[in-house]
């Protein structure tokens, strides 16, 4: 097995009523993901996307089946894994600096008081706070709340970077300029990433690898989706590139239809041969006119 | 032009106190002498009925009494005459001690059924039926297994001080967002540094606000406890002084009893303060 993180047949039941059957969020479901690529899973709520991440978290357990990280199989939380929560999740009444250094001095308990602030310090600045290090959580406005819980997922230097549809509750500006910097940051670092969203641009923009996932209960991974956009990519010229749109409509109808009649249309789905697409301009034109796939072209 | 909020209600406090006293003043005025009556029959009536003067003590009375008992408050003149500090001195001692008790027990204890669902449900009916006990009626049990007064009194502020901290804290501990514990777990924090550098703090405002409850009642109680056990405490001063049918005196140990708990109030409510945050 060469792949860095291996989610492999695992399942996840809801005990029912009593006398009924336990509810299957999803069974059998295989998903993979190389060093220093970011994923990105998509879907809509009750697909149980929030799930694996948590499983993937530690923070929740797979009925069924495995994963593994790095050739281990997982069993709990580790500090090689960083969670960057939907609701920032930072300590209210610690500042800052503290929020950062409660999990720098979590990684490394025998550091200094001052290894440890100078440490967290680094990581505050890379996500560009410096100067509010001894503001509370309540001084900060809501897109630098969300910088704080990214450089204290990022400070610990983890393995693996979790993040559960981070930018969820940010205003649009805020969440585009948040985009950038995770995307510069995990580029730099070639940090291994996977981002729970159910929102399409942002998948586009910051993902090597989607995986769509139909509708729950029973969910399955339908496909995956290799990002067929170059890695220099800007929120500027996204939408100019001739995949953009044939990617964008792919993921759409997928959202829009195919996610709910999947089961019906594919009956004999491999859930452990998912097909890889890569829906290019070129390649699998959307128009039945050669010409005006040209003209887009 | 309008003066500031603070100051309006400042001057309106006055206002209100002034009438308070006057209308007190008024009220236990001397009525003249009342009727003519065979002087050997006057004086067996006593002076409220002969010259008609109010047995209800005016505020001047009590004033001046008072600050007797503010310039010398801890004279010792034997058992049933003590200075009014000394009095306070022996309540407020009975109460921090039994309250302290109650803080060790409650607190531990608290953060225990918190944590845990199945202790929490496994106590709940006992904490149901002992918490609407009235303190006073653990006193006899008290006074027969323990055989000391002045202990049983320290009992019985435990006792009732113990039940508003033991349910704030559980409460307050099995509410920590799960979140914030989430955040603990991927860190791998271990469960005492969790107990104190998440669920604490995170608890904090609860736990004082059931301290808060607690101070309160513990010093309701004392003077109750206090008539009961006699000896010392500014209880059994109230209780003295009313045998001694020193109204002034009743009045103005009314008064202490009043200040002493706002103060342990502001001081919680100071603590409560400082260890809240804004979210």
């Amino acid at each position: 097995m060469s792949k860095f993180i291996s989610i492999e047949a695992i399942a996840r039941r809801y005990p029912g009523k009593p006398g009924s059957p336990p509810t299957t969020i999803f069974d059998d479901l295989w998903l993979s993901l190389d060093r220093g690529e970011f994923g990105c899973v998509i879907g809509h709520s009750g697909c149980g996307k929030t799930t694996i991440l948590n499983i993937l978290a530690g923070l929740d357990a797979p009925s069924e089946g495995e994963v593994i990280v790095d050739g281990q199989a997982i069993s709990g939380t580790s500090l090689d894994r960083a969670v960057i929560f939907q609701s920032h999740a930072l300590l209210p009444w610690r500042t800052v600096l503290g929020n950062v250094a409660f999990a720098v001095s979590s990684k490394w308990p025998k550091w200094t008081r001052s290894q440890v602030a100078a440490h967290a310090g680094s990581f505050i600045d890379l996500v560009g706070l410096s100067g509010s290090e001894h503001k509370r959580p309540s001084e900060l406005s809501g897109g630098m709340k969300q910088r704080v819980g990214i450089a204290r997922a990022l400070s610990i230097t983890p393995k693996i970077l979790l993040m559960d549809e981070p930018f969820s509750a940010l205003d649009a500006l805020t969440r585009g300029t948040l985009q950038d910097e995770v995307r510069r940051i995990c580029l730099e670092t070639g940090q291994t990433s996977l981002l729970i969203t159910h929102d399409v641009d942002e998948a586009i923009y910051l993902a090597d690898k989607i995986f769509l996932m139909t509708n729950g209960p029973g969910a399955v991974l339908a496909e995956v989706v290799a990002n067929p956009l170059p890695k220099d990519r800007t929120r500027v010229d996204l939408h100019r590139h001739p995949d953009y749109y044939p990617m964008r409509n792919h993921i759409v109808d997928f959202l829009v239809t195919r996610s709910r009649t999947f089961r019906d249309t594919v009956p004999d789905h491999d859930p452990r041969k998912v097909p890889v697409v890569s829906p290019r301009a070129s390649v699998n034109a959307p128009f039945p006119n050669p010409a005006a796939a040209a003209v887009l072209s | 032009m309008t003066a500031s909020l603070p100051l309006r209600a400042a001057l309106l406090s006055a206002l209100i106190l002034a009438l308070f006293l006057a209308a007190w003043h008024l009220a236990t005025q001397s009525t003249g002498p009342v009727a003519d009556m065979d002087p050997e029959y006057a004086r067996l009536m006593g002076a409220t009925a002969t010259t008609g003067v109010s047995a209800m003590p005016g505020p001047l009375d009590v004033g001046e009494k008072l600050w007797e008992h503010l310039s010398d408050p801890f004279y010792d003149n034997g058992p049933n005459d003590k200075g009014l500090g000394i009095q306070l001195g022996f309540s407020i001692a009975r109460v921090l001690l039994g309250y302290s008790l109650a803080v060790l027990v409650a607190i531990p204890l608290g953060f225990l059924i918190g944590m845990s669902p199945l202790v929490s449900r496994a106590v709940d009916p006992f904490v149901q039926i002992l918490k609407p006990i009235s303190p006073l009626a653990w006193m006899p049990l008290a006074l027969y297994t323990i055989k000391d007064s002045n202990i049983s009194a320290i009992f019985v502020i435990f006792i009732c001080a113990l039940w508003p901290m033991l349910i704030n804290t559980a409460f307050g501990v099995s509410a920590v967002r799960k979140e914030w514990i989430n955040v603990a777990r991927t860190l791998e924090v271990g469960p005492i540094r969790r107990a104190y550098a998440v669920i604490l703090p995170a608890a904090a405002p609860t736990i004082l606000t059931g301290m808060r409850i607690s101070i309160g009642i513990a010093w309701l109680v004392i003077v109750a406890a206090e008539m009961l056990v006699g000896g010392t405490g500014v209880g059994y001063f109230v209780w003295n002084e009313w045998n001694n049918l020193s109204i002034t005196n009743v009045i103005i140990a009314i008064l202490v009893i009043g200040v002493v708990g706002m103060l342990f109030d502001q001081i919680l409510a100071r603590l409560t303060r400082l260890v809240t945050f804004p979210e």
